[in-house]
């Protein structure tokens, strides 16, 4: 899957996640998460690991992740990632 | 075996409200796609409701989704993605004989692609037409997935141009009509939702209204409506 430009999907909404995806010039999957500081040290790695399989499972390749969560949970991760991917694809 | 007094219905692209849907204990939670979510969120939608499906513990209540229909451009993509979770059914707004006959197909199409037997997931059709309506009896015979259908007096009133009313004179012609037809065929019929989520003492003459017209259950649009629909309906 190619990332041909900037695409978002979610929202920042209670238990929403706003996902922005956009290509990555220096190659890879990379992720970034923005979240509450307690949910970072306690679920930080555990969502980043979400995000990533989730952006793997899709085959897609050299692409910044940039996730603004607000309480979600794995398959609000998982779906929003999905759809955003779909959509910087077309 | 599963109880068909209340069908919630919960717009598929909010997380918090697929997630505190099921303590409202719906005998039927509608994941709906359709008319509760904006054209530019269709696609979004659809993956979240796919993702909440399989993780969410949704175990004491039967999960169906309602697709948008074929006509909108958006319903075949959604029984593709849909069908791998296996909802019990899919409801099909704008249900038409004619529709009913492509989504078979399509459906059985999804079905043997996820490696489910055929006919697993069932078809509510939504009754929101006048031609739907005076079709009754063989759009319910269109396919033997159909096992209930749904009377949707907003989608009737929109095309009649009707004003609704809290008492439901209007409607009482459709109503009987849809609910004698179910019968007929040995169906569950589930009512129009009633519209004004803080009134309980009317929502409760509603219910009696509807199951003394013959419904089998009642459509709610706020989870704090299916106790008293549970208390009418028994």
């Amino acid at each position: 899957m190619k990332i041909n430009k900037t695409a978002q999907a979610g929202a920042l909404e209670s238990s929403d996640v706003l996902v922005t995806v956009e290509p990555n010039p220096d190659g890879g999957i990379k992720v970034e998460l923005e979240t509450k500081r307690v949910i970072q040290k306690q679920f930080g790695k555990q969502i980043e690991k979400v995000i990533l399989e989730t952006a793997q499972q899709s085959g897609a390749e050299d692409v910044l992740i940039k996730a603004q969560d607000k309480g979600a949970l794995d398959y609000t991760f998982r779906a929003r990632v999905q759809a955003a991917l779909q959509r910087a694809s077309l | 075996m599963s109880k068909n007094r209340s069908m919630l219905i919960i717009p598929g692209n909010s997380p918090k409200g697929l997630q505190n849907a099921p303590v409202f204990y719906p005998d039927l939670l509608v994941l709906d796609l359709a008319d509760g979510v904006p054209f530019e969120d269709k696609d979004s939608a659809r993956l979240l409701v796919k993702e909440a499906i399989g993780f969410m513990d949704y175990e004491n209540t039967q999960v169906v989704v309602r697709i948008n229909s074929l006509q909108s451009g958006f319903g075949a993509k959604d029984i593709e993605v849909i069908t791998p979770v296996q909802p019990v059914a899919f409801v099909i707004p704008q249900g038409s004989v004619e529709q009913l006959q492509d989504i078979e197909i399509l459906l059985t199409e999804s079905e043997k692609k996820a490696g489910l037997k055929e006919g697993s997931i069932g078809l509510i059709p939504v009754v929101d037409t006048v031609k739907a309506l005076e079709q009754m009896s063989s759009l319910l015979n269109t396919s033997p997935r159909i096992k209930s259908a749904f009377f949707n007096a907003e989608g009737l009133a929109q095309e009649l141009g009707i004003i609704r009313s809290k008492e439901g004179d209007e409607i009482l012609y459709a109503r009987s009509k849809f609910a004698m037809a179910c019968r007929v065929a040995g169906m569950n019929s589930f009512d129009t939702s009633f519209i004004d989520s803080n009134d309980y003492e009317g929502l409760e003459k509603d219910c009696f209204k509807a199951r003394n017209l013959g419904f089998t259950g009642k459509a709610a649009i706020d989870g704090r409506q299916i106790d008293t629909i549970h208390k009418i309906f028994v």
